[in-house]
């Protein structure tokens, strides 16, 4: 079997090489934030992931600490940990135009089209979360 | 029993052990299929040349063996996609002739496709939705319309007792839907002994195409249901302001059908018959039970599944089901990961986010097995 035909192709490398487990057996960053500037969670219907990360915000709207919680497979969680560190320093507007490419670097493995679920869940609840509190914000002002 | 692989050229590259998903095509049946579109394509019950009445005889002659093997008559015969459509066939055209009756009880081990057509139904028509648990005597009442029930549990494998609950149900008034999508691929079904009033399954987890699948209903009843689909082929007679709608099963066959489907799904059965239902449901249980007992002896293995079944369920401590799925597919071993789409299941009575599931059929051997019980020891020592 080869790429395309493959959904869950790991990549030549293999998917659960060291950094993958390192992250996901010592995640970075987990946990809750209190009082966060905001905070949503992402859920991967197929495989029953769920993310829930909370992020603060600096006076400058730069990201001063995210965090997160979760039950997922090694990449979902892996992801959510290199996400977390990631961003750190980074404004809402760059992680707005923040491309997924950036985060499947981190990861380092080429995903299949049903593992990439996996790899973006933590992105796509960020933006996601981003998204919310963004339509609050117009709702309030 | 004997080797069946040559039947299947995929089992080459693969120890297929996702059966409960969707079973693999047998070389006839893929044949069966393509016969009918290199030698008779034609629109059915409709064209007066050759080959629309052989296609038509192929098509109804696919329905006599289908209703032969589960003891039905042709005319309770319905093709639909799938077991996902006949139970929403059910959902949405039993509604008719509720007679102050609200209630639909359902088993906390429904597929998502008998359980949420009826909620959202519930929902809609304001009815109350209830779920068996050691009740079957108080929560199937005289308020009950009808009790939809799986026949063998796609996550856990437990078999429930029909019989007892058609009695029961029949008893106090009300109609008796059973799913049989994972047990009609392994054991025999005949639905005048079960006493029960409709029966679903579909075509693909018996070695038939993606969809087709059936309903299967008493005549006395569809005859008195109103059709699902409005179209071609379900009416007798139709004007600019008037329609009279065609006899059973027709009736319920809007549109031109899965003419190859259903003749793939003939020769699936006659394949199936062929090697009998009874030797199919031996050969299953017996890889089953063997694996059961090779996986007990690894250390941080939850089971969840019965052992007297055909598949078997479980989760390594600390691993998630994704990642036990993607390493046995480096090792060429296909299973399931997930929920199953039976989320409250696993999720709320499991208390797993996530299940591992390897379901087996009689083209599996017992190299397969010890295949999978290698892998899963393989799995642990990626995350030692």
């Amino acid at each position: 079997m080869n790429e395309s035909m493959d959904p869950n192709w790991l990549g030549e490398d293999d998917i659960y090489r060291e950094n993958i487990l390192d992250h996901f057996k010592e995640p970075r960053n987990f946990g809750e934030i209190e009082n966060p500037s905001f905070a949503h969670t992402g859920l991967n219907p197929v495989c029953g992931d769920t993310i829930r990360l909370f992020v603060r915000l600096d006076k400058d709207k730069k990201i001063k600490e995210a965090k997160f919680k979760g039950r997922g497979c090694a990449i979902s969680i892996a992801s959510a940990s290199m996400l977390t560190e990631h961003i750190n320093g980074k404004t809402i507007e760059e992680i707005k135009t923040m491309q997924k490419e950036e985060l499947l670097e981190l990861l380092g493995i080429k995903l299949g089209i049903v593992r990439i679920k996996c790899g973006l869940l933590s992105l796509n609840t960020l933006l996601k979360g981003i998204e919310v509190m963004e339509e609050e914000n117009e709702i309030r002002n | 029993m004997k080797d069946f692989s040559k039947d299947f050229p995929i089992l080459k590259n693969v120890i297929y052990l996702d059966n409960g998903a969707t079973s693999l095509t047998p070389e006839c049946v893929i044949e069966a299929m393509n016969k009918y579109y290199r030698e008779f394509n034609a629109n059915i019950h409709r064209s007066i040349h050759k080959l629309g009445e052989k296609a038509t005889e192929e098509y109804e002659n696919a329905r006599i063996k289908i209703a032969n093997f589960i003891n039905a008559r042709p005319n309770e015969i319905i093709f639909t996609r799938g077991t996902t459509e006949s139970l929403n066939l059910l959902a949405y055209s039993l509604l008719n002739d509720i007679k102050g009756r609200n209630e639909i009880v359902l088993s906390e081990m429904e597929h998502h496709s008998n359980l949420v057509p009826w909620q959202q139904l519930a929902k809609e028509k304001g009815l109350k939705l209830r779920y068996i648990k050691h009740n079957l005597n108080e929560v199937i009442n005289d308020k009950t319309l009808v009790v939809s029930v799986t026949h063998v549990s796609n996550v856990i494998g437990v078999r429930n007792d029909i019989k007892k609950i058609a009695d029961i149900a029949h008893s106090k008034g009300a109609l008796v839907i059973v799913d049989a999508a994972q047990s009609i691929p392994h054991m025999k079904i005949d639905v005048k002994e079960l006493g029960i009033d409709f029966l679903a399954f579909s075509g693909h987890k018996m070695l038939g195409p993606t969809g087709v699948g059936v309903l299967y209903g008493r005549a006395g009843l569809l005859d008195k249901m109103k059709p699902f689909l409005f179209g071609g082929e379900m009416i007798s007679r139709v004007s600019f302001n008037e329609s009279e709608w065609n006899d059973i099963p027709f009736k319920f066959e809007a549109g031109t059908p899965n003419i190859a489907g259903v003749i793939g799904l003939g020769k699936a059965v006659e394949y199936l018959n062929d090697i009998g239902m009874d030797n199919i449901e031996s050969h299953c249980k017996e890889l089953v039970k063997y694996c059961y007992e090779k996986l007990k002896e690894i250390q941080d293995i939850e089971i969840y599944s019965s052992k007297n079944s055909s598949l078997i369920s479980f989760n390594i401590k600390n691993i998630h089901s994704h990642d036990v799925a993607a390493i046995l597919d480096k090792h060429n071993i296909a299973v399931r990961a997930g929920h199953m789409c039976a989320m409250p299941l696993v999720h709320d009575i499991l208390k797993q986010s996530a299940i591992v599931r390897a379901s087996f059929y009689f083209y599996n051997t017992k190299d397969d097995a010890d295949e999978l019980i290698e892998g899963i020891k393989k799995v642990k020592e990626v995350f030692a």
